[in-house]
């Protein structure tokens, strides 16, 4: 019998809270990439094959089939239009695809999150560690249209050496677009849902193929709307010379759509992964 | 030395009864009158749960008892309505954090990913549970041979057999030598034989010092590997002490059993019911518990039954009736 049983406790436990840990944790996050990086070596090549295939067949297809009835488009060669504008599309497939698919993958077939949950990882250092990788992702691979555009004989200036940023900054906010919406669909065929009537439009009505300057009032209004309209705006900009005022509006829509995309993808993974 | 006999589910019962815990050490897991609701399913009603450091606990009931996601809620992924839990001497969920860089689980359903290599499901699992840099490549190389898999450190899991799945589910639950183990009916579904394999290993956990809380609905797993039993029923314990204990408190020493067709056998039941014997339905079968205590008289009206040692299966269906839900 002794006594110093309920003091021990009582140390033990304001131990315990004294070294509580924070909520996002560079150590959480490097195990979650690290993850993804592992998983990356095995996959990169089919990966690359895609991101380096896709946009240089719509560079051609587009680029030739419809350059050759027009050559210009709001005053430029349109293979330079065309080229600047599928950066943006390259960013928005790698990313959003990723997050919707994967995400979706590792958290119901898989179960991968489950395990990382009981190790020292919370959702909202899943959902970032996830997010950082796609974005990096995109950010690289978002380059390979301005590569080809530039083979096709666009001028390079260093302005293009920002289009790598834009694309990490659009692929972080689609990237948890697609997290977020991973976590929000019941089964895998509602994706469709997402994409004939979300994404769909969104590529379209960005000015990637054609100018927004020609659509209707409320077109244009859309167009505002559209996170993918201001990273084109970005990359032609970078490309074809900047407007500051314009541009910081441009990155200021990029963040915000990125800090919305985090709270949605945080809360709704939350909902699905702890209850 | 002081586990109360049959925890009752109150708060108060659940108390060390006025005595000390056998030593100083803040419990592993404690459990106060937590209340888990999903609608209107109450999986975990009125918890209460200590399992001391460097004990063996055996989690047992039936399914729907309330086993995983008492589970779940140790690790923060289940967040209890009411009730307070601590883990390790942490908060949990304010500081499950820090539990979860201590403890390691073994789920009931595999959740490797199933593209990368067996050594590199590990060396991710030693990152996210914070193994130091220099310190990673041995504790995956010990981890690889305590689940006798370093054969196959660079197989991708997809291509292992079930078995050596459930040992790197283990393996990659203690890559951080974790203090407390938690074991989520690690051998449901198993071959006898990758049972086997997996018991010793958590004999060998045990041995080690390491604290673990196994769940499991084969009473045979308790009896082999608890040191302490919990019987859960309804999402609560009903009864908790060491298997031996537990016999003798709810089952006696041996039963008999009786075999014949069904009128004979309820025939049977009806006379050891009338002395006071409890019985159970045991397949083909009607035993009649602690068969020791039978005076020779009923013996003989009762017939020739086979003898055999009480079981905790006689414990559990004594303590939570025939019918599962």
């Amino acid at each position: 019998m002794n006594g110093a049983n309920g003091a021990n406790g009582a140390n033990g436990a304001n131990g315990a809270q004294s070294t509580r840990l924070r909520r996002i944790e560079p150590a959480a996050l490097a195990g979650v990439i690290i993850h993804d990086l592992t998983l990356f070596r095995r996959s990169w090549l089919s990966t690359t094959f895609s991101a380096l295939v896709e946009p240089t067949i719509y560079l051609l297809a587009f680029g030739w089939g419809f350059g050759s009835l027009v050559s210009v488009v709001a005053g430029y060669r349109y293979v330079d239009f065309l080229g600047t504008g599928i950066v943006a599309t390259a960013v928005l497939f790698s990313s959003a695809f990723t997050g919707m698919f994967q995400t979706f993958i590792r958290r119901t077939y898989q179960k991968i999150y489950g395990a990382v949950l009981a190790a020292p990882v919370d959702v909202p250092e899943i959902v970032f560690g996830e997010a950082l990788w796609i974005a990096a992702r995109a950010g690289v691979y978002g380059c390979v249209p301005l590569l080809v555009a530039l083979a096709f004989g666009l001028d390079p200036v260093p302005g293009m050496l920002i289009v790598p940023l834009v694309g990490f900054l659009t692929g972080l906010g689609f990237g948890l677009f697609g997290i977020w919406t991973s976590a929000l669909v019941p089964s895998f065929d509602s994706f469709s849902y997402i994409i004939s009537g979300i994404m769909t439009p969104l590529f379209l009505v960005a000015g990637t193929f054609f100018p927004v300057a020609g659509l209707p009032y409320w077109g244009r209004v859309l167009a505002r709307l559209n996170p993918l309209y201001h990273c084109v705006e970005l990359v032609r900009d970078a490309a074809f010379g900047f407007a500051p005022l314009a541009d910081l509006g441009h990155l200021g829509a990029l963040v915000a759509f990125a800090g919305l995309m985090w709270l949605l993808a945080v809360r709704y993974m939350g909902r699905r992964l702890i209850d | 030395m002081s586990l109360s006999q049959s925890v009752s589910s109150t708060a108060a019962g659940a108390e060390p009864g006025g005595g000390e815990p056998s030593d100083a050490e803040t419990p592993a897991i404690s459990m106060r009158a937590v209340v888990k609701r999903y609608g209107n399913l109450t999986a975990v009603n009125g918890l209460d749960l200590d399992v001391p450091a460097g004990v063996c606990l055996g989690l047992l009931g039936p399914n729907g008892a309330g086993k995983s996601t008492t589970m779940r809620m140790l690790t923060a992924q289940s967040i209890a309505d009411s009730g307070r839990i601590s883990v390790l001497g942490y908060d949990v969920p304010g500081a499950s954090k820090q539990a979860r860089a201590l403890m390691g689980v073994v789920p009931q359903e595999d959740n490797l990913d199933i593209e990368l290599t067996v050594r590199q499901n590990l060396a991710v699992f030693a990152r996210l549970y914070r193994v130091p840099a220099r310190e990673r490549r041995a504790a995956v190389d010990r981890a690889l041979a305590v689940a006798e898999l370093v054969d196959r450190a660079d197989t991708v899991t997809a291509n292992l057999s079930g078995g050596m799945r459930r040992r790197l589910l283990v393996a990659r639950a203690l890559v951080h030598r974790p203090r407390l183990v938690l074991l989520d009916e690690p051998t449901v579904g198993l071959d006898p034989q990758v049972r086997q394999e997996l018991w010793s290993l958590i004999a060998g956990l045990r041995t080690g010092g390491v604290t673990v809380l196994m769940s499991t609905h084969y009473i045979e797993e308790a009896e082999r590997l608890a040191d302490d039993v919990a019987i859960m029923s309804h999402g609560r314990v009903i009864a908790r002490d060491a298997p031996a204990r537990l016999l003798d408190a709810h089952a006696g020493r041996t039963a008999a059993e009786y075999y014949g067709p069904p009128e004979h056998l309820a025939e049977i039941a009806a006379q050891a019911d009338a002395a006071g014997f409890t019985t159970r339905r045991t397949g083909p079968s009607v035993s009649v518990l602690r068969a020791e205590n039978m005076p020779a008289e009923l013996d003989e009206r009762l017939g020739a039954g086979v003898r055999r040692a009480a079981t905790l299966e006689d414990v559990f269906v004594a303590l939570t009736g025939e019918r599962v839900e």
